[in-house]
């Protein structure tokens, strides 16, 4: 059973169709460790082996029929608990949505069913993808599973930490503000943003519409470039996805990144990095230098202005975003009100959490009478300088380098009392979803606790090929990246 | 540059965000907001004259659907989510 | 001597679109449906559903726009319009604040007083909510889906209108170039068009607007011709009093023939728009502009003209008729199957219309088919009925669509041609009535026509009256 666990999805769908394993295997392995993990790190909002079985018994029939043959087919996945999934509750780690059966599957989630990976649960997160930790689900906090007093990063922690404990083989992740990117550097695996409109929204519950974009959470570059793929499409149902003919991402999976041009922004090594993280993130970048790749510090302008310009955005959004939860049509209702607008209002602050409420309280404010011109406004024309100072970088560079967040994962219990010190630590991700950038985070080595620590690649907008071909030539050159323990 | 949150606009926020806050919650609110707030202000260091306020990334523009009808009829599975149903429909408190 | 005031009035107009599906998502747009059944995720605010706009709804809308002489926006956006109710599923209405689609239009109006010009300020795309049904039994609100999602288009005066006259002659006129477009049927009734009042009053000679009020839920011409009355004199009236008109919403009530302040303290009415970052923005393209243009409707100034030429009609008659598009499409539709001009006209200009008159129906309604209004002109040319047959043929055909021939065919209503039937029939007559006969030869015309009269009686109707006349004076 441990032996199935070390395979990536790849080498796990190579052996199936080989006939060495099958799905039903698969998912009796996964299941078998959350039986013994799961308490312990709680990755999971909802587990639904018996389905998970049923559909690994129908994948495993077409694999032997000869219909599914893609790299993914038979392989197990862990969906965050933002996107829907039908006939399956979906909660976005919210009270509010504690009963809520969708009647309709995300596009990105139909994407990997058609590609024959069998969906075993739902991830916890934080509450509607608000926070960095994990600790704002209201269905109790995952622990890292490098060492479990630590948190997994967030929002998609449990994602990030199901793959890190082999409690999946790859899972799905969302991030708006580096909620794949900064889980999958605490956790030690492979997290991607694509660029957006490159996989679909379409049931994916929203948070920051303009700024959220699905994407994997893997064991390896392989893994990630074979699951965006599978993933990436257009979808007539998501007005904001993009055309694109280049989603053959696998093809990227080169080792080689001789020329490449890589820019380091001098602002992303500076003040308030730990010098642990900085010096294997420049070790990385000096690997990938021996590799033949070109590395330059530059400038970056504006560095400093993406975390407010990011809040006012995201939680503008989210405010009207969050409207529909009023205890109408599905979700959590309060016993306690008779009246119409106290029923609302009693349903919204019973069903949500304190940060959620906090983000929905200055969202509301930015955009309301009198205000909208000074906050919002601004922050959307402070947006077109960020998005500018990336085209002028990306008219040098292939790509950027630098950290995924400012220190490894930080202790449960620390984050959420001070929650400007927590946006804080977004400084380095946040804006490549106000750009629309693609970004991935890879592990390069760990600190003195033995915590993970994530290199992020940044990338010109579809420019995700030369991504991952800079991160799987890095991975290569890194060599073997994992828990002694594991 | 310090900015003060009143009673009177956390009162009204929580109308426009359909929230009840206790006393202690308003209290916590106003701080954060008014943190935020102060933060956020940083934004006026920069000069935006004449910038186009970008709403969206792309120039993506004229996606449209054709007329055409393509959804039947799914409100069993749909009212089955509602927190109180009758005769089809959702039932809310009195509106009239 | 006592102050004159005048009243300034302004509109905003809410007219739904004939499209087959909804504003953002497939669901149909039909009536009748059970509670919720045409109704998806999108437009029942499911999380993780996303709108997607309908290419008809913006045709229409850029096709209002120009018959309204406005300028096309040709960079627009969608908008949310933040507010919490039931009616609305997301609990904010897709709308257009920023850059809506038309702008700065006019229409031209006729009144008693001559002919003037209504300002448009916009015309904006937005989604229709849902409907609410008190349940008198449970004291709670119902919430049904279908309506919600139904394209709408807001068109928004300038405050140009003066008087009730004004605002009816406004309203005729969005609704007639809104029909001719075949945009939508705009019903009042059926609140397919809705009108929302913007009144002030102000002394006669002053230049600033005084405080307005915004009054909803006027659902006939006739209820807005109340509520501008009730509406202005209670504003004089406060004012005299020395009392401030308070901006507000007001309800119309009527059937108390009073208006009522909607406010709550909930109700903030603080939308925060923002740029809907779910829909793209739209380009409108001088090509599709020019193919919008090209694929214009014969307006009524031309259709008048053509049927002038083309039919000659009386001024009067083309008035009528082209007054809606129903009637145009039915005169027209009728007589390219009859080819009887003239007498399609009588038929729709005189029983039509009083018919309407009398069930207070619109045109819109009207049920008969140009098939059978055709097929009834011909029984009458053929002398297979005769007129008052004819009448209440067209009665039952009004009401029921039935097919006039196979009507007449079934009912035994076909004119007697029978000259010996008569002839027998008609000395009957004669032997029953000698006052009338002696009254005829002593050169009393007029009896002639109680004769008649008695004659078809007997005849139940169903004889050819100049027939008839020619018998008796040849018996008398």
């Amino acid at each position: 059973m441990n032996d199935i666990l070390k395979l990536t999805a790849v080498e796990l769908s190579t052996k199936i169709k080989a006939g060495e394993l099958t799905a039903v295997d698969a998912v009796e392995a996964v299941f078998a460790q959350i039986a013994e993990k799961e308490e312990d790190l709680h990755c999971y909002v909802t587990l639904d082996k018996e389905g998970a079985l049923a559909q690994a018994k129908e994948v495993q029939e077409r694999i032997e029929k000869g219909e599914l043959t893609g790299p993914l087919a038979g392989v197990p996945v862990a969906i965050k608990d933002n996107m829907c999934t039908e006939g399956m509750l979906t909660t976005c780690s919210s009270k509010i949505l504690g009963n809520f059966i969708p009647t309709y599957s995300s596009e990105a989630v139909l994407n990997l069913q058609k590609a024959g990976a069998v969906v075993i649960g739902k991830t916890n997160m934080d509450e509607f993808a608000m926070g960095s930790t994990t600790e704002t689900s209201a269905y109790g906090a995952t622990k890292n599973p490098w060492n479990t007093e630590h948190v997994p990063g967030g929002s998609s922690g449990g994602s990030a930490a199901a793959v890190a404990a082999d409690e999946c083989f790859f899972a799905l992740g969302s991030d708006t503000g580096g909620s794949i990117r900064q889980p999958a550097s605490y956790c030690g695996v492979v997290g991607m943003k694509p660029t957006y409109g490159t996989v679909s929204r379409y049931g994916l519950i929203a948070y920051g519409s303009s700024l959220d974009q699905i994407g994997p959470l893997a064991k390896d570059v392989t893994d990630c470039a074979t699951i965006l793929e599978a993933i990436a499409s257009y979808d007539e149902k998501d007005s904001t996805s993009q055309k694109r003919e280049d989603t053959d991402f696998t093809k990227a999976l080169v080792n080689d990144v001789k020329g490449m041009r890589i820019g380091i922004p001098k602002d992303y090594f500076s003040e308030g990095l730990d010098p642990e993280v900085k010096e294997k993130v420049l070790a990385a970048a000096n690997l990938l230098k021996e590799k033949g790749a070109i590395i330059e510090e530059f400038d970056l302008a504006l560095v400093k202005y993406a975390i407010p310009t990011y809040y006012t955005i995201a939680d503008a959004e989210a405010s009207s975003n969050l409207e529909r939860f009023d205890g109408v049509k599905y979700g959590y209702r309060t016993e306690s009100a008779e009246e119409l607008h106290a029923m609302y209002k009693q349903t919204r602050s019973e069903g949500f959490g304190a940060e959620v409420k906090r983000r929905i309280m200055l969202g509301s404010f930015v955009l309301s009478s009198g205000y909208y011109d000074a906050y919002y406004l601004k922050a959307l024309k402070v947006k077109a300088l960020i998005k500018k100072a990336f085209d002028e970088a990306f008219a040098k560079y292939d790509m950027i380098l630098g950290p995924v967040a400012p220190t490894t994962a930080p202790k449960l219990g620390q984050s959420l009392s001070d929650p400007i010190k927590m946006y804080l630590g977004d400084i380095y991700t946040i804006s490549v979803n106000l750009a629309g950038l693609p970004g991935i985070s890879v592990p390069c080595g760990t600190d003195a606790q033995g915590l993970p620590i994530g290199l992020q690649l940044i990338g010109d907008c579809f420019a995700e090929k030369k991504l991952i071909q800079a991160a799987y030539t890095y991975e290569q050159a890194r060599g073997k990246f994992g828990r002694e323990d594991a | 540059m310090a900015n003060v949150i009143s009673d009177e606009t956390i009162e009204y926020v929580g109308i426009l965000a359909k929230l009840a806050l206790s006393d202690e919650e308003k209290e916590q609110a106003k701080k954060d907001m008014a943190d935020m707030l102060d933060y956020i202000d940083q934004l006026g260091e920069l000069d935006t004259e004449g910038v186009e306020p970008m709403s969206h990334i792309f120039d993506t523009c004229n996606v449209f659907r054709e007329d055409v009808v393509t959804n039947g009829d799914d409100s069993e599975n749909m009212l089955k989510n509602a927190p109180e149903e009758k005769d089809g429909m959702y039932l809310v408190p009195r509106t009239f | 001597m006592a102050k004159q005031y005048e009243t300034v009035i302004g509109l905003e107009v809410h007219v739904e679109l004939a499209t087959k599906t909804k504003i953002f998502c497939g669901c149909s747009t039909a009536f009748g449906g059970a509670p919720n059944t045409h109704v998806c995720p999108v437009c029942s605010g499911m999380p993780g559903s996303l709108p997607v706009l309908n290419k008809q709804v913006l045709k229409y809308a850029v096709a209002v726009g120009m018959a309204m002489n406005c300028d096309i926006t040709r960079y627009a956006k969608f908008d949310r319009k933040n507010y919490f109710y039931p009616d609305n599923p997301q609990n904010y209405q897709i709308s257009q604040l920023y850059l809506p689609i038309c702008r700065n239009g006019y229409v031209e109006i006729e009144t008693e007083a001559g002919s003037k010009k209504v300002g448009i300020h916009e015309i904006h795309m937005e989604e229709d909510a849902g409907k609410l049904i008190h349940d008198e039994w449970e004291d709670c609100t119902l919430v049904d889906y279908n309506r919600s999602g139904v394209p709408l288009i807001e068109i928004v005066s300038e405050p140009d209108m003066r008087s009730a006259e004004e605002v009816i002659a406004y309203l005729e006129k969005l609704r007639m170039l809104i029909q001719y477009l075949g945009a939508s049927d705009c019903k009042l009734q059926e609140g397919s068009m809705r009108a929302d009042v913007n009144l002030s009053v102000r002394e006669v000679g002053q230049k600033e607007f005084g405080t307005r009020t915004e009054m909803k839920n006027l659902n006939s011409f006739k209820a807005i011709a109340h509520a501008i009355e009730g509406e202005q004199a209670r504003q004089i009236d406060l004012i005299e009093a020395g009392k401030a008109v308070v901006q507000e919403t007001r309800r119309w009530d009527d059937t108390k023939g009073e208006s009522y302040a909607m406010r709550s303290k909930e109700d903030a009415q603080d939308y925060r728009y923002f740029p809907d970052p779910d829909l793209t923005p739209i380009v409108v393209s001088d090509e599709w502009l020019a193919q919008i243009k090209a694929e214009e409707p014969e307006f009524r100034p031309e259709k008048m003209q053509r049927y002038k030429e083309e039919f000659d009609l009386p001024d009067y008659d083309i008035e009528i008729l082209t007054g809606t598009k129903k009637m145009a499409d039915l005169f027209e539709e009728t007589t390219a199957i009859c080819n009887q001009p003239k007498k399609v006209s009588n038929w729709l200009m005189v029983q039509t219309m009083q018919l309407l008159k009398e069930n207070s129906m619109d045109p819109e309604d009207i049920r008969f088919s140009p098939e059978h209004l055709a097929s009834l002109i011909k029984l009458v040319d053929d002398k297979a009925i005769n007129s008052s047959v004819a009448k209440t043929v067209f009665e039952k055909m009004f009401a029921e669509d039935i097919d006039p021939e196979k009507y007449v065919e079934e009912n035994g209503l076909k004119t007697v041609n029978d000259e010996g039937a008569l002839r027998k029939t008609i000395e009957d007559v004669i032997t029953a009535n000698p006052q009338s006969v002696e009254d005829y030869h002593n050169g009393k015309e007029k009896a002639i026509g109680f004769l008649v009269g008695q004659t078809m009686k007997a005849m139940h109707g169903k004889a050819d009256p100049g027939m008839v006349n020619k018998v008796l004076k040849e018996l008398l």
